[in-house]
């Protein structure tokens, strides 16, 4: 019965979310991290999704293909009394945005949730489906 | 002896399984809500349940390989084919999943099914009612 496989597509899509979030922890946990080089500064990580797709082309849920580090160049700041600041008294931060961070968990959030709900309505769907001529 | 219960529980185990096929469908396109580049797509309900009440007598399209690097394609009806959303907004990104769009949907594709669980439920109920006799 295909209503089984809506388990499978809907569970792909929650272990794909919960892996955002758990990005979404470690780039805000890591935002105020400062470093004495540029190279190792923190840069934000951002999974990338791809869809699964079926022979038919019809999809099958979806997976995470990779996680990208940020490209944007850390940010330099002159402060000469840090204990991790180099000769000239830079220190670089991460390449974290909080604010970007929050609105992408928001969207995450959204997309867990909606994908619950429905793990939720096929659960009930089928459990009637088993009750067919029960009565 | 088939065929009587198969006439007597007319269309709605077809529409049944016509419904599951519908909301595995959406909870594709829900799954992929933040995939870059994914195309929603839906089936045209009403098609899909014409196509199956004219069963292979009707309007049918088949593949054929012409071509040694052609896929095979079961003979399937274009009808029961999912086809892809005209999106409102496409994001920048090329995805054309409305989250809220796909919501409904699957909200009405399940009320469907669950209408077509209670039309076969009440069919089987009065064959059983007929077999019995009381």
């Amino acid at each position: 019965m295909s209503l089984f496989k809506i388990f499978d597509v809907a569970g792909s899509a929650l272990s794909a979310q919960s892996v955002r979030l758990n990005t979404i922890a470690s780039n805000l946990a890591n935002a105020e991290g400062v470093s004495s080089t540029a190279e190792g500064a923190y840069r934000a990580r951002h999974p990338v999704f791809a869809a699964v797709l079926d022979a038919a082309g019809r999809a099958e849920g979806v997976r995470v293909v990779g996680v990208v580090e940020d490209a944007r160049a850390p940010r330099p700041e002159h402060m000469p009394g840090h204990p991790l600041a180099d000769e000239n008294g830079y220190v670089w931060f991460s390449t974290v945005n909080p604010i970007e961070e929050m609105a992408d968990m928001m969207s995450a959030e959204s997309t867990y949730r909606n994908n619950v709900e429905m793990i939720d309505t096929v659960r009930q769907l089928m459990l009637r489906t088993l009750q067919i001529g029960r009565r | 002896m088939h065929k009587l219960i198969d006439a007597a529980l007319g269309i709605h185990p077809q529409a049944i399984e016509a419904g599951a096929r519908r909301l595995e469908l959406l909870a594709g396109n829900m799954a992929n809500a933040d995939t870059p580049g994914f195309k929603a797509r839906d089936i045209d309900f009403r098609a899909t349940m014409q196509s199956l009440l004219d069963g292979p007598t009707g309007a049918t399209a088949t593949l054929r390989r012409t071509e040694a690097g052609h896929q095979d394609a079961p003979g399937t009806s274009l009808a029961a084919e999912p086809l892809y959303r005209v999106p409102n907004h496409p994001a920048l990104d090329g995805n054309t999943v409305d989250t809220q769009l796909e919501q409904t949907a699957f909200a009405e594709a399940s009320v469907r099914y669950q209408a077509s669980l209670d039309f076969l439920d009440a069919r089987i109920q009065g064959l059983r009612k007929a077999l019995r006799g009381d």
